[in-house]
């Protein structure tokens, strides 16, 4: 149901959603940005609505609040394991629409892809979605050439302008904590073009394996793994088995994001690596994003948030790198 | 009539005695080296009229305007001032020129308005310093630089200011793909080694450079929002014994380190030799007559230094001797 609000009444209804739920927004992190005095945006706790970014994308996505970084699994003594607890509130995630489609990305691994996953479900399970609208479109971002520009699945939609707060809240948890308001029809700010405009290749193969783009940007890459870290889609992790320094009996089993860009990613007992070099690395990950995910499930992986372009150091585009693929497809088709 | 110019006061008021008769140049300050575009066209004026057109970029930052004629500098003088107030410059009397040149121009490294290894605004900072010791006679130089990489060759001066950054570690955001790892080993001093998966820093070995903050893809190793700096002290060139300045203080404050050379002012005044020609000596050379042990007594008079701040309790040089 559609709603305005007054800051006031928006704030009070926020600040019950906060007493029942744990609420995750893009934050900024005033000096936590890579330069010194630079600020990032990422996503973290919130109690209040002017603790939200509203006007700038979020450097990392709200992954993190889905799929921890960082995740102890179980504790094990000599004979017995604990699993620890998940969380015990319902959680609520702030994120635009290109977000909200990559959960749908999210799920499809982590619960659809043979076996559910337990820690991913029990978190998941808990999550509101809280959709954040674009009322322009950001600069690297490509939504609308990947159809995630519109997203229907929020629980709520929340729109903060000078003193009204527009909402669209569906979800009856939600709804049930509303007091006050105007009904009134909200519909979901969207973009419908991006300057960023990005053309799938169609007839990716083993041949692509030979394109001396591969080369070239891996040349030019330099294995840090910004663009998997950063990306809503990515979905990769690695475990880490720990004994305790002081009683080596006892320890626990993590597991950690991984990147397919990052040293390691491809090790195998016996020292043997698939992709050695980061051209190959580089391709494995653009294939992924828009090809065999695609083939899989029918929907390509990549969202268009255009976070891996922003954050990379060495300034590799991935959507330039793929509008190179479909061009030379094209030019070739001549 | 012969030209009669007091050369003692003309070099004080930051004019030069050039080669040629009659010909000096005349030296314009710019702290930090930081300076408004505008300011270049006052120069680019100033050169082109009572010049002769041409510009020197000094070692110290500043501009020398090469072949002006000595008579000229009153005139100089009017046209210096709207880049004085431009620069905000310490100045007794307006349309006086610089009043000042025994401290020489604070001199800067592009620091973190730039530059990606900065760990702050060291062009601030020595506008800051400037305000606090200029104008001034005493032979002081005094340089900032954003790293300890050292591009602005502190340690070449009576006082380095090195940037540094205390990194402040999460270990839930840590993916272990060792980038802080790696990137302190081959560009740092190799502080970092990893246990369980997570980074260990040696706290001894690390400088603070921050090396490792702009590595990490995860933001796991973010700057601690103290600014942190090394103060290096008597470091010099010259023709007895040039030598690097040692370390002082690590991890100290901004608030401290500009006290510290405000009470260095003092402990050159009691000390300078009174045969120094010019009162200009080096404040190295009043140290080593002095020694160490009172110097610090005057550096650190009112200084409450951080907890953290690690204070050399002596400090030795060594260099090149050419005077033994």
């Amino acid at each position: 149901m559609g709603y305005q609000f007054t800051r006031a009444e928006a704030e009070r209804i926020f600040g019950e959603w906060t007493r029942n739920y744990d609420v995750f927004a893009p934050k900024l992190m005033e000096g936590e940005g890579c330069f010194s005095d630079t600020d990032i945006v990422r996503y973290g706790k919130v109690t209040s609505l002017d603790e939200i970014v509203w006007d700038r994308k979020s450097d990392y996505s709200f992954k993190e609040v889905l799929l921890a970084i960082h995740e102890t699994l179980f504790y094990f003594t000599e004979d017995e394991t604990t699993v620890p607890k998940g969380p015990q509130r319902d959680l609520l995630i702030f994120l635009r629409s290109c977000d909200l489609c990559a959960v749908q990305r999210l799920d499809e691994i982590y619960l659809k892809n043979g076996y559910e996953d337990f820690y991913y479900a029990r978190v998941r399970e808990r999550a509101k979605f809280i959709l954040m609208g674009c009322e322009m479109t950001c600069a690297s971002g490509f939504c609308v050439s990947m159809g995630t520009n519109r997203a229907e699945q929020y629980d709520a939609y929340l729109k903060v302008a000078q003193d009204v707060v527009y909402a669209d809240i569906r979800e009856e948890g939600l709804k049930s904590l509303v007091t006050g308001g105007k009904e009134r029809e909200v519909v979901p700010d969207y973009v419908t073009e991006n300057q960023e405009k990005v053309t799938l290749p169609k007839n990716l193969s083993n041949e692509s394996f030979a394109n001396g783009i591969w080369k070239e940007y891996g040349d030019r890459c330099i294995g840090c793994g910004r663009c998997n870290f950063a990306c809503p889609t990515c979905t990769c992790f690695t475990m880490q088995d720990i004994f305790y320094k002081d009683n080596e009996r006892v320890g626990e089993r993590r597991r950690v994001w991984a990147s397919c860009q990052v040293d390691g990613y491809t090790d195998m007992a016996g020292g043997h690596s698939y992709r050695k070099t980061q051209g190959e690395r580089l391709r494995f990950k653009v294939m992924h994003k828009i090809y065999d995910f695609e083939k899989r499930f029918g929907y390509p992986m990549c969202v268009g948030c255009g976070r891996c372009d922003d954050i990379c150091p060495e300034y590799i585009s991935f959507s330039n790198c793929v509008n190179r693929l479909a061009k030379e497809e094209m030019d070739h088709e001549k | 009539m012969g030209m009669d110019i007091n050369t003692k006061k003309l070099k004080k008021n930051a004019y030069r005695v050039s080669k040629e008769r009659g010909i000096g140049a005349s030296r314009i300050r710019v702290p930090g080296g930081y300076l408004d575009a505008k300011i270049l066209g006052m120069v680019q004026e100033i050169a082109e009229t009572y010049g002769n057109g041409y510009v020197h970029l000094t070692t110290r930052q500043g501009f020398e305007i090469e072949g002006i004629h000595l008579e000229d500098m009153d005139a100089i003088n009017e046209k210096l001032q709207p880049i004085i107030e431009k620069l905000e410059i310490n100045q007794t009397d307006p349309n006086t020129g610089y009043p000042a040149s025994g401290t020489r121009n604070i001199v800067a490294c592009i620091g973190n308005n730039v530059c990606p290894f900065a760990n702050y605004n060291t062009a601030k900072l020595a506008k800051r310093i400037e305000k606090e010791v200029f104008p001034n006679d005493l032979h002081f130089k005094i340089a900032c630089t954003g790293c300890s990489n050292d591009c602005a060759k502190v340690r070449m001066h009576d006082f380095g200011i090195i940037g540094m950054t205390l990194p402040q570690y999460d270990p839930s955001r840590c993916v272990n793909c060792q980038a802080c790892v790696k990137g302190c080993k081959s560009l740092s001093v190799n502080a970092l080694r990893v246990e369980n998966y997570k980074i260990v820093r040696v706290e001894e070995k690390c400088i603070g450079c921050g090396v490792c903050v702009t590595k990490c893809p995860t933001r796991a190793m973010t700057r601690s929002k103290q600014k942190y700096y090394k103060l290096t002290i008597m470091g010099r060139t010259g023709k007895k014994n040039p030598r690097l300045g040692e370390d002082f203080l690590v991890w100290a404050d901004e608030d401290n380190i500009v006290k510290i050379i405000c009470n260095t002012y003092r402990f050159v005044e009691q000390y300078i030799s009174p045969d120094a020609p010019g009162r200009k000596e080096h404040i190295g050379y009043i140290i080593d007559r002095v020694g160490f042990e009172e110097y610090k007594k005057w550096a650190l008079e009112g200084v409450k230094l951080l907890p953290e701040t690690i204070v050399k309790e002596c400090v030795y040089w060594n260099g090149i001797h050419f005077d033994r």
